[in-house]
């Protein structure tokens, strides 16, 4: 089959927070850029963060990057890159205000500067009084930046595919990455998308768990496409749970409303994180936050006729407060928990909300690989965003470093992706075989016959995942897990799409996202089985210390006959002391 | 209101229409099993599992991407934060009035975002910015509230009596609300430009504060209060 092609130096296939500000700093260069997005740029999940992101401004209390990248390092549990990490810290600084240059409408202090809040985890002076680092727009952070980016990018002219899907990646013989696969969602028409560099800045993959703060189309697409051309997935069993969805749902309350002064409490009535964080209290890392109330909830302090979950307190802070600081939460507890904060404490229970691992990168945003020698670039592939791994969040990341890691890396990725084309300035041949290869899935769900259904198929796999995947992790549990995922996975061969006709046909994204969560899936099952020892979120009642003596090191798990391989933790920073492991308290 | 804590039946009628097999556009009729604290995109989701052929568009299922505008019972709102107990059955689900049909619930916006850009919607800056961020008092920043919020949706363009009649050439609610957000900006220095960009008698001058734009924003915002606020400031700006 001939397909259409179109050529441009450049593929970014995302249109949230990354892929735009990578797009941005592309658009100045004279090259041209082409931005594919499943959904409207602006719908992008970048959209529905809350709380803010992370730079040392001071505005508020003292604060300098290098306690930043102290937080960043302990709140990864020792786990994170620090070159990359200080490159980050240090990067958000002028990050942060060129955004506010972009239009980012940030809430304001008296004096005009940037308003910032605390958030957990962070300190002042490597482990002193808290820190209050957290830039924000009221709690709708994601908002205020997503349509800034996208305004920008409208500005610079940027050229958007709205509503076009990416299947897979073209990678030829000798590795090198030659554009993508797309079609057009609106039509179902294919169309290849040749390019002399391609970014993947496709977001989490929330959606392999059933309950889960992530939009519809969180569903790792981006980390899919990179492991069936070869690439492995890097510390995929780090998932983070974030302490407080909402129980039975899982829309996010973030963790600004505890930074505003907002806390925990069981059934008792009691302020619990005192006795598990007696410093940090309600303010520790993410994932003590989230097995605190799951130990609560299971020694049977848990709130609700179900006794399923616990409450977080807002009604003692001013109305004012919540009206100025925390209106898009409040607006959620109404419509969502049935509550108002104002008068009511907002049931919680832990949420599946973000991945630290994903694609390998370094720190401008390329994707490497192991080689016989350490480890290579890809030719012409980079990731950005939630999909890479940079790493900066390591085991475990810490609240408003996502937006800060999407924004510092796909800026970064922009750069580089101009002096590569500068030097690759020529389009490579594409074979028709890597086509074909590309085209499969496509046309592997043009089979018509009977078979279980898309829907079905999703939510046993988010089932099972929640299953045996979750916050705590025993080897029973998980090798259960892996086992049945494997049957799971053979059965989805077996598995049709009712409807094959072209426009608009949702059902066969889902099914081609199906694929993907499937394969994401299984990554994250395998990497957890494999890690034998408790570090960040990945806390395992069998192996509950963290060993540094075995497992400080990475995991990189490939799809091919789902092997795992490991490779060192980049100790080393860029121009200060390493921070050596030590113990994780809060 | 009444609500059961059990599942019970609840009936919908579904605009159905597919370009590659319709003629003409038909409703057909589901029965979806409702619970307490069910949304509609609940209920559509519910639907699409028993019947893929079904399409709309959704995502974030949270209020914040814009994505599912549909008209409900002749009211457009966001599926997903409208509870099934608030609607009268039979539940009426259609297309988002005045925009062409794509396929079912989803129309094509290509207008809406068409108007939306037309107003150069970006921060203009002539002098050069400073090292830090542009200073903003509180106060200023407070005239960004109820402006900045849009999500795009569309529910209220598309409810607006003026798009309806002249949507090549009434920029309708969300684009204007959108230059009120700029006009408004005390960052912003090209306010001058930008009111006479809306000069004429069609682009803004075609709101005849009928508020439909108001009474189905999801989130709230004004665009009407938005349109005012622009009139005064041409007015002011003319004298
Ligand atoms: C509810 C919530 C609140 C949060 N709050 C905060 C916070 O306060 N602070 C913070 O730092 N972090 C927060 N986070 C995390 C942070 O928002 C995300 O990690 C980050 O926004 C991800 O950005 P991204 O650019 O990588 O991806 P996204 O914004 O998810 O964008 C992904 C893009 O890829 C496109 N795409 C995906 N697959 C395909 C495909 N196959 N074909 C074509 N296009 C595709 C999508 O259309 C989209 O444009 C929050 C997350 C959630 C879920
Ligand atoms: S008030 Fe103006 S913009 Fe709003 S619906 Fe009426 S005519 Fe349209
Ligand atoms: S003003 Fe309200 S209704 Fe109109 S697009 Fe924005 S959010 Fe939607
Ligand atoms: S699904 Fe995002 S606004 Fe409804």
């Amino acid at each position: 089959m001939a397909l259409a092609r179109r050529r441009f130096d450049t593929l970014i296939i995302g249109a949230g927070g990354a892929g735009l500000n990578a797009a941005l700093q592309l658009a100045n260069s004279g090259l041209s850029v082409a931005v594919v997005s499943k959904v409207f740029p602006t719908r992008s999940h970048t959209v529905a963060a809350q709380g803010g992101v992370n730079a040392a401004l001071a505005n508020v209390l003292p604060d300098n990057w290098h306690w930043h990248m102290f937080d960043t390092v302990k709140g990864s549990d020792y786990l994170g890159d620090q070159d990359a990490i200080e490159f980050m810290c240090r990067e958000a600084i002028p990050t942060v205000y060129e955004l506010e240059h972009a239009g980012v409408p940030f809430s304001r202090l008296p004096d005009g500067r940037i308003y910032q809040r605390k958030f957990g985890g962070q300190s002042q002076n490597f482990g002193g009084e808290q820190a209050a680092r957290t830039c924000a727009a009221a709690d709708r952070t994601g908002h205020a930046i997503l349509h800034a980016l996208y305004q920008q990018n409208l500005r610079a002219k940027t050229h958007f595919f709205d509503e076009w899907f990416a299947i897979n990646l073209l990678r030829d013989d000798e590795g090198v990455v030659l554009g993508a696969l797309v079609i057009e969602i609106a039509t179902g028409d294919p169309l290849i998308i040749e390019a002399k560099t391609t970014l993947l800045a496709t977001g989490g993959c929330g959606q392999v768990f059933r309950t889960n703060s992530n939009a519809h189309i969180n569903t790792g697409d981006g980390m899919a496409m990179a492991l069936r051309v070869g690439v492995p997935l890097m510390d995929m069993e780090f998932f983070q749970f974030h302490p407080t969805g909402i129980v039975g749902k899982g829309m996010l309350i973030s963790e600004g409303v505890r930074g505003e002064g907002g806390y925990l409490i069981n059934k008792d009535g009691e302020r619990f994180m005192e006795r598990y964080a007696p410093h940090a209290k309600d303010l520790a890392s993410r994932d003590v936050v989230s097995r605190s109330i799951m130990t609560e909830i299971k020694e049977g302090r848990g709130c609700g006729p179900r006794a399923d979950h616990v409450l977080l307190k807002v009604d003692h802070l001013d109305e004012s407060v919540i009206a100025k600081r925390l209106p898009g939460i409040r607006e959620s507890s109404k419509i969502f928990a049935g509550v108002d904060p104002v008068y009511e404490p907002i049931p919680v229970f832990p949420t599946a909300h973000y991945s630290m691992g994903g694609i390998p990168t370094d720190r401008f945003g390329r994707v490497v690989v192991p080689e016989r020698h350490g480890e290579e670039a890809v030719p012409g592939l980079y990731a950005a965003g939630e999909c890479a791994c940079a790493s900066v969040h390591g085991a475990n990341r810490l609240g408003g470093n996502s937006l800060l890691d999407i924004l510092v890396f796909g800026r970064l990725a922009g750069k580089d992706i101009r002096d590569y084309v500068r030097e690759n300035p020529y389009h490579r041949n594409l074979d028709e075989a890597v086509v074909e290869a590309a085209i499969a899935p496509l046309e592997r769900w043009e089979q018509g016959g009977e078979g279980p259904g898309v829907a079905e198929m999703r939510g046993t796999l988010q089932r099972l995942m929640e299953d045996h995947a979750g916050v705590f992790r025993t080897e029973a549990v998980m090798q259960e897990g892996v086992d049945k995922l494997t049957d799971l996975r053979e059965r989805l061969a077996g598995a049709r799409l009712r409807d094959h006709s072209k426009a608009f046909n949702t059902a066969r994204i889902q099914a081609l996202e199906l694929d993907n969560l499937f394969d994401v899936g299984m990554a994250i099952a395998v990497s957890a089985l494999h890690r034998k020892e408790s570090r960040g979120a990945h806390s395992r009642p069998d192996y509950p210390e963290r060993d540094d003596m075995q497992w400080m090191k990475h995991s990189l798990y490939f799809k091919a006959g789902d092997v795992m391989d490991y490779k060192p933790v980049r100790t080393k920073p860029l121009t200060v002391e390493t921070f050596p492991p030590k113990p994780r308290v809060y | 209101m009444a609500q059961s804590l059990g599942r019970e039946p609840m009936k919908f009628e579904i605009y159905r229409y597919h370009p590659e097999t319709d003629s003409k556009p038909r409703m057909q009729a589901y029965e979806v099993e409702v619970e307490r604290g069910m949304m509609l995109r609940d209920a559509l989701l519910a639907i699409q599992a028993e019947d893929e052929t079904f399409a709309f568009r959704h995502s974030c299922g949270e209020g914040v991407c814009g994505s599912d505008g549909v008209n409900v019972n002749g009211v457009n709102c966001l599926a997903c934060t409208t509870p099934v107990s608030e609607l009268k059955p039979p539940v009426q689900v259609r297309p988002m009035p005045g925009r062409p049909v794509i396929r079912d619930l989803v129309v094509d916006m290509s207008q809406f975002y068409n108007q939306y850009q037309s107003v150069d919607p970006w921060l203009k800056r002539t002098e050069p910015n400073p090292e830090h961020e542009i200073r903003q008092s509180p106060a200023h920043r407070d005239q960004l509230d109820g402006l900045y919020e849009c999500i795009m949706c569309g529910c209220c363009s598309t409810s607006c009596p003026s798009f309806w009649w002249n949507p090549d050439k009434f920029l309708g609610p969300q684009a204007l609300l959108t230059a009120a957000r700029f006009v408004l900006d005390s960052r912003d220095q090209a306010t001058a430009q930008r009111l006479d960009a809306l000069e004429g008698p069609y682009k803004l001058f075609r709101c005849h504060t009928i508020m439909s734009c108001v009474e189905v924003c999801p989130k709230g915002l004004n665009p009407t209060r938005a349109i005012g606020q622009l009139k005064a400031m041409m007015l002011k700006d003319a004298v």
